[in-house]
């Protein structure tokens, strides 16, 4: 077993993990509330820092509380509308591309279903590794994200 | 429905990570999550890193010095809790930046002493009576702390300055008249002490 490692300087967290970070929340909660999400997900680790003790991993304990917070901001707001073919503003707006209606079916996913396919569709991460930013058992995981996946076929037929 | 097309769309918009990154301090700072407040500002000797902690000032570091280095240095001793902030180091850039204008000949903005130890401790102090302009000596330091044979440890203690030109360590020279040395190389004191106006053979 290796030795904890100091804690780094807060900056240094941000510098190299801040990308990782904007990337899953802007895929787990979509651009416009991505940056509140970012935001909480930094300030709570803040909040947090006195009391770690080992420097190690600080990557996959700042997407735990990524995850967390989409989970939570998903639910705060509420499910978004599914879209559908009709919608009143569909004539005003931009003929809507491909990845606007990606990002309608996503947020039209449950919030666990949500992060579980951002994390293992958008950023690649292992099962197991899955499990534990979300505190869930790995058959947890991956049926979230097959249902997801399937889900999001159905949306985007 | 593809997963690359999941990937393709969250990639992107790095740039507007950075931006968000970058207002972290000061979010942080007016929530009172942040222990210190970092920033750099070029000056006439070269680009300077400052440390401000609620405290007050507690770095001053030059640039040849490893930023990761003296990072690390203030996350063990003082707290990890540091990020880069511009608001909540603008007092201590400010007077420095007057200082270097020959605008200013003594600092308002107040010290934060966590980062000097020992023999140091009593060594910084007495040279913080030291005014603007003037100069004093490694033995009269030594005097005036109560230890007159420990010379040597003053210029030690003035070589470990974690505050220099706001703890002016600059203005302590040899008995004889020469200038010695400087934790920030001799260039920077001869600098320093010509902006005072203490040089004026030179």
């Amino acid at each position: 077993m290796r030795a904890s490692e100091p804690i780094p300087p807060f900056q240094d967290l941000l510098d190299r993990h801040h990308t990782a970070v904007y990337r899953f929340c802007r895929a787990a909660v979509g651009p416009s509330e991505a940056d509140d999400v970012f935001q909480e997900t930094f300030l709570a680790a803040l909040r947090a820092y006195p009391r770690l003790r080992d420097g190690q991993h600080l990557d996959r304990w700042l997407l735990r509380i990524a995850s967390r917070k989409a989970i939570d901001h998903h639910r705060a707001r509420g499910r978004r509308p599914i879209p559908s073919d009709g919608l009143p503003d569909r004539a005003v707006r931009q003929p809507e591309s491909p990845d606007d209606a990606l990002w309608s079916a996503i947020a039209a996913l449950p919030p666990r279903q949500r992060v579980a396919v951002v994390h293992r569709h958008v950023l690649d991460r292992p099962y197991r590794e899955i499990a534990e930013l979300m505190d869930a058992t790995e058959e947890t995981v991956r049926a979230n994200v097959y249902q997801g996946i399937k889900k999001l076929r159905e949306l985007i037929a | 429905m593809n997963t690359t097309d999941l990937k393709r769309m969250a990639a992107g918009d790095d740039a507007h990570a950075r931006t968000l990154a970058a207002t972290l301090g000061q979010e942080a700072a007016s929530r009172g999550l942040l222990d210190v407040a970092v920033a750099e500002l070029d000056s006439p000797i070269g680009r300077l890193l400052v440390a401000v902690t609620p405290r007050g000032l507690a770095r001053v570091a030059f640039e040849e010095e490893d930023r990761d280095r003296v990072l690390a240095q203030i996350a063990k001793e003082i707290s990890p809790r540091i990020l880069e902030s511009a608001a909540a180091t603008d007092e201590a850039r400010r007077e420095l930046e007057e200082f270097f204008q020959a605008e200013r000949t003594r600092f308002a903005v107040k010290v934060d002493r966590r980062l000097i130890r020992g023999i140091a401790r009593d060594v910084l102090r007495a040279t913080s009576a030291i005014p603007y302009g003037r100069m004093s000596t490694y033995g009269a330091v030594a005097r005036q702390i109560g230890r007159p044979t420990a010379a040597r440890a003053v210029g030690r203690a003035l070589g470990s300055n974690p505050i220099p030109i706001v703890i002016p360590c600059h203005r302590v020279i040899g008995a004889s008249g020469a200038l010695t040395g400087y934790a920030g190389g001799l260039e920077r004191k001869i600098a320093l002490l010509e902006l005072e106006g203490s040089l004026p053979g030179l």
